[in-house]
């Protein structure tokens, strides 16, 4: 089984059911494996706030919904990940492509990476670093986390992580 | 027509469904006029009703309204191209728009200016867009709400605004309440 595969068969496991997405290169297979997947309602958006704001009602729906993303939208969910996501109490797994890490290939994308744990840190929100492909092991047992304590919760996955893109 | 005064002549259609309503003084106006658990009250983030009523329409059957702002669309402008491409009959975006930030001191918007929300939902491929006068909102969302079909509303009105405390309701509290509520209703 893939990475990609692996990470949307624990989705489907924790009962996941809608999954909004915003692109990013290295994570365009798994994008792929949720769009294809007959279990899942993927929503692509424009924005990772407007996603948010779709996994919010998803969630308010009676389905658990998640959201694929890259770190540098820390810089404009912070408000929404504080008085939607937190305030409400709604449980988010947050799948998070951390760019500007070992094997980056473009400068700009260090600048948020340096922000990347700090934000996360100040925001509270319970935070895990993929960086070896045996990490994805805990995926299953991060989703569990995020639904017994409805919280946002990050996973954040490097390069390495996905071998190089 | 100020806002509250569409929102009066709404009630009677909303109250027996499910509403996501705006942050801020649109919240407070139908808090005030007929609180429901089939309300969701936005304490919070501006721009998001039409993104939390478009994925709670996607997640269940039963019909949803989100009361959104000219403002708060200007905001979140990306909702109408997701709103466009995931079509859910069950789901109305009624935008009241007056013309200004109404929760911020009557601000004017662009969207009283030279920009037209109806044909930025048409351009974005919205299919059922209609915008109408403000007396003529109630009639709009009666059709809306017998036509079984995804419908954007602009609902064009004048700035102002009545004077009402906040919701002093704890966000768990109108969240949990809600959900039951949904729950209820769609089993």
């Amino acid at each position: 089984m893939s990475i990609d595969e692996k990470i949307v068969a624990d989705f489907v496991a924790n009962r996941i059911e809608f999954v909004t997405t915003v692109p990013c290169k290295q994570l365009g297979g798994v994008i792929d494996q949720v769009e294809r997947s007959p279990q899942i309602h993927h929503v692509p958006s424009n924005k990772e706030d407007e996603g948010m704001g779709l996994c919010a009602g998803a969630f308010m729906g009676g389905k658990r919904a998640a959201i694929i993303m890259q770190n540098t939208a820390l810089g404009v969910t912070g408000n929404t990940l504080a008085t939607l996501i937190q305030f409400y109490r709604i449980p988010l797994p947050m799948l998070i492509s951390y760019r500007g890490e070992l094997g980056e290939p473009i400068a700009c994308q260090v600048e948020m990476a340096v922000h990347t744990k700090a934000l996360l840190a100040q925001l509270h929100i319970p935070t895990y670093h993929f960086h070896r492909q045996e990490d994805v092991g805990e995926f299953d047992k991060i989703l569990k986390y995020t639904y017994m304590c409805n919280k946002p919760v990050a996973i954040l996955t490097d390069a390495s992580f996905w071998g190089g893109y | 027509m100020i806002r509250s005064e569409v929102l009066r002549e709404i009630v009677p259609l909303i109250s027996d469904h499910l509403v996501v309503c705006n942050i801020g003084l649109p919240s407070q106006e139908l808090h005030h006029i007929d609180d429901q658990p089939s309300n969701f009250y936005m304490l919070g983030t501006m721009g998001l009703a039409s993104s939390i009523g478009l994925g709670l329409a996607l997640a269940q059957k039963e019909k949803v309204i989100a009361i959104d702002g000219d403002g708060s669309v200007l905001t979140n402008l990306g909702t109408l191209p997701t709103v466009a491409n995931n079509v859910a009959d069950n789901f109305i975006l009624l935008i009241i728009d007056n013309g200004s930030y109404g929760s911020t001191g009557d601000q004017p918007t662009y969207a009283g200016k030279k920009t037209s929300l109806a044909a930025v939902a048409r351009a974005c491929g919205c299919e059922t867009v209609v915008e109408v006068a403000a007396k003529d909102t109630a009639q709009a969302l009666k059709t809306a709400l017998e036509g079984d079909k995804m419908t954007v509303i602009v609902s064009k009105c004048i700035s102002g605004n009545i004077k009402l405390p906040v919701i002093a309701m704890d966000p768990v509290v109108i969240r949990d309440r809600f959900m039951r509520e949904v729950q209820r209703r769609n089993s």
